[in-house]
């Protein structure tokens, strides 16, 4: 019987608990309209950077396609010529594409870049309604040439980047039919090379 | 507003009748909704987090996209079901659900109470009424041929008749204090002090009954998703899970309308503050007890059905039956 009485007091305890619960602070992130600040190197969506004289850094290595742990990452190197250089080493990147559905936002490709190249910025919303609009290329990943040079990991203040919005309207005019077959040709062409082609 | 009932009253009844009816069905039907987006959020405030507040300002819209949602869904009726029934038993909870406010009066001017009809036995009516509830649960899970709905509506019967009982023995204490069995002669009985004070043992078997025949947490077994994924309405979907959904909250409406008439004076003012009109009392005390079951929601886990059997039999009659043979002399002894 004392038993059963302390079962009474237990539930009015718990329900003085859930009375005071209601008027605490709630850690609720209302996410579209406010955002959360992540930390400066959050690893987000990659991005290619450009020299100040708007000229690709990325010379076409494939040093993080090889790094990459998910094979996420597919570059067709191509030569510069002398009227049209791309980029100021011998080489350039012809089609340089990242397949964000594989990619484990790991940055290993931001560290195996000889040219801080590709970075990974802290962009997060990459939402989209098509498998094939996760592969990014260059359209999507290089910095428009209007836009500045985009930042290294180690000079960025933090937080969200203001042009957030920038790439979501990059990204409406990528043909995902496209972005599928350059993959795929791109992934042929390397095994090909690798000479691992039946 | 006593002008207006005055019109009202010169009306042919059947008039009166069907313009009162349609006025409640909309209060109440208002009501559900929003008790339910009351429900999602103050749980949600209980868990730390904010409830719907995507639709409208505040997720005031919530209840008519929720609606809205349940229209479009597709009504399916299972191959193994007994059509008629299946298809019937939402609506049997939903009618009992809705008919109760026939009688309740929910204040009193000076033309008499505000209720469609004033029943002279009218807690009989609701005893009675709200014992057919019971009907559209059972059928309903019993109808829709499947094991999980099967034990639901077994267990919804087998709690509400239990719980019945000592809710019945509750009433009859409140019954001998007052000497009649119309709604408006009791809730007139308590201008003085409220029947929740000498009936306190009453009042907290009445709440605790209540709880268990509206099928509520921690006495919902009849649902207990973690056991029966939705007990007796697991097979339901579209508008007829919903006709069960509104009977549910009506429900919870209709025993908090009770608890407020039969214990907590109705529409009597309490400490003499009658510059309230009466009506508002009775809709904030109505709105308390509302509070109360969704902080027992978010509280209390669900009780062991045969912990709930045991209480029941065990605990809550033999209490229920001495509150009463005590009531009883007490009134006896004191003339
Ligand atoms: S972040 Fe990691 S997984 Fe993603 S592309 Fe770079 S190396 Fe590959
Ligand atoms: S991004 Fe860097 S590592 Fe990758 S191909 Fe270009 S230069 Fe080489």
């Amino acid at each position: 019987m004392r038993k059963r009485l302390f079962n009474v007091g237990a539930i009015l305890q718990g329900l003085s608990i859930t009375f005071g619960f209601m008027f605490k602070k709630r850690p609720t992130i209302e996410y579209p309209s406010v955002k959360k600040q992540h930390a400066p190197r959050f690893h987000g969506l990659h991005e290619l950077r450009r020299y100040g004289d708007a000229k690709e850094r990325c010379i076409g290595c494939e040093l993080c396609s090889s790094a990459c742990p998910a094979n996420a990452i597919t570059v067709i190197g191509a030569e510069n010529t002398p009227e049209d250089r791309k980029s100021p080493g011998e080489r350039y990147a012809a089609r340089y594409e990242i397949d964000e559905l594989r990619c484990i936002f790991c940055g290993l490709c931001e560290e195996a870049c000889p040219t801080d190249a590709i970075v990974l910025t802290p962009r997060f919303e990459m939402a989209d309604y098509r498998r094939g609009s996760f592969i990014y290329s260059k359209d999507r990943l290089l910095v428009p040439p209007d836009a500045g040079v985009g930042a290294a990991p180690d000079d960025r203040p933090g937080g969200i980047p203001s042009d957030l919005g920038r790439v979501a309207e990059i990204k409406s005019t990528t043909d995902v039919e496209e972005g599928y077959s350059a993959t795929h040709r791109g992934e042929i062409l390397k095994t090909e090379r690798r000479g691992l082609a039946g | 507003m006593d002008s207006a009932l005055a019109v009202l009253n010169a009306a042919p009844l059947w008039l009166v009748v069907t313009i009162k009816s349609a006025l409640l069905l909309l209060v109440v039907v208002t009501t559900f909704a929003y008790a339910m987006l009351a429900e999602r959020k103050v749980m949600g405030w209980m868990q730390l987090r904010p409830g719907p507040n995507r639709v409208g300002p505040w997720g005031l819209m919530q209840p008519a996209s929720d609606a809205a949602k349940l229209i479009l869904k597709e009504d399916l009726t299972p191959s193994t079901a007994d059509p008629l029934i299946y298809k019937l038993a939402p609506f049997i909870s939903l009618l009992t659900a809705f008919s109760v406010y026939a009688i309740i009066p929910f204040g009193a001017g000076s033309q008499g109470t505000w209720a469609i009809g004033n029943v002279d036995a009218g807690i009989l009516f609701l005893m009675a009424i709200s014992s057919l509830g019971v009907y559209g649960i059972s059928l309903g899970g019993w109808a829709s041929g499947s094991k999980y709905p099967l034990l639901g509506s077994v267990r919804a019967t087998a709690q509400m008749i239990s719980y019945e009982l000592a809710m019945s023995l509750s009433f009859i204490g409140v019954l001998i204090l007052a000497g009649t069995t119309s709604l408006d002669g009791i809730v007139s009985a308590q201008a003085r002090l409220w029947f929740c004070i000498p009936q306190a043992v009453g009042f907290v078997i009445y709440v605790i009954t209540a709880v268990a025949e509206t099928n509520r947490t921690p006495f919902d077994l009849v649902e207990a998703e973690t056991e029966l994924v939705g007990g007796f309405h697991t097979e339901y979907s579209g508008l007829r899970f919903g006709s069960f959904f509104i009977a549910e909250y009506v429900n919870m409406l209709t025993v908090s309308c009770i608890a407020t008439l039969l214990f907590l004076g109705g529409w009597n003012a309490p400490f003499g503050l009658t510059m309230v009109p009466g009506v508002l009392w009775f809709v904030a005390k109505v709105a308390t007890f509302m509070f109360f079951y969704i902080w027992l929601r978010a509280t209390l886990p669900r009780l062991r059905y045969d912990r709930l059997m045991a209480f029941g039999w065990k605990v809550l009659l033999p209490v229920a039956t001495l509150n009463l043979i005590v009531t009883a002399v007490v009134v006896a002894v004191r003339g």
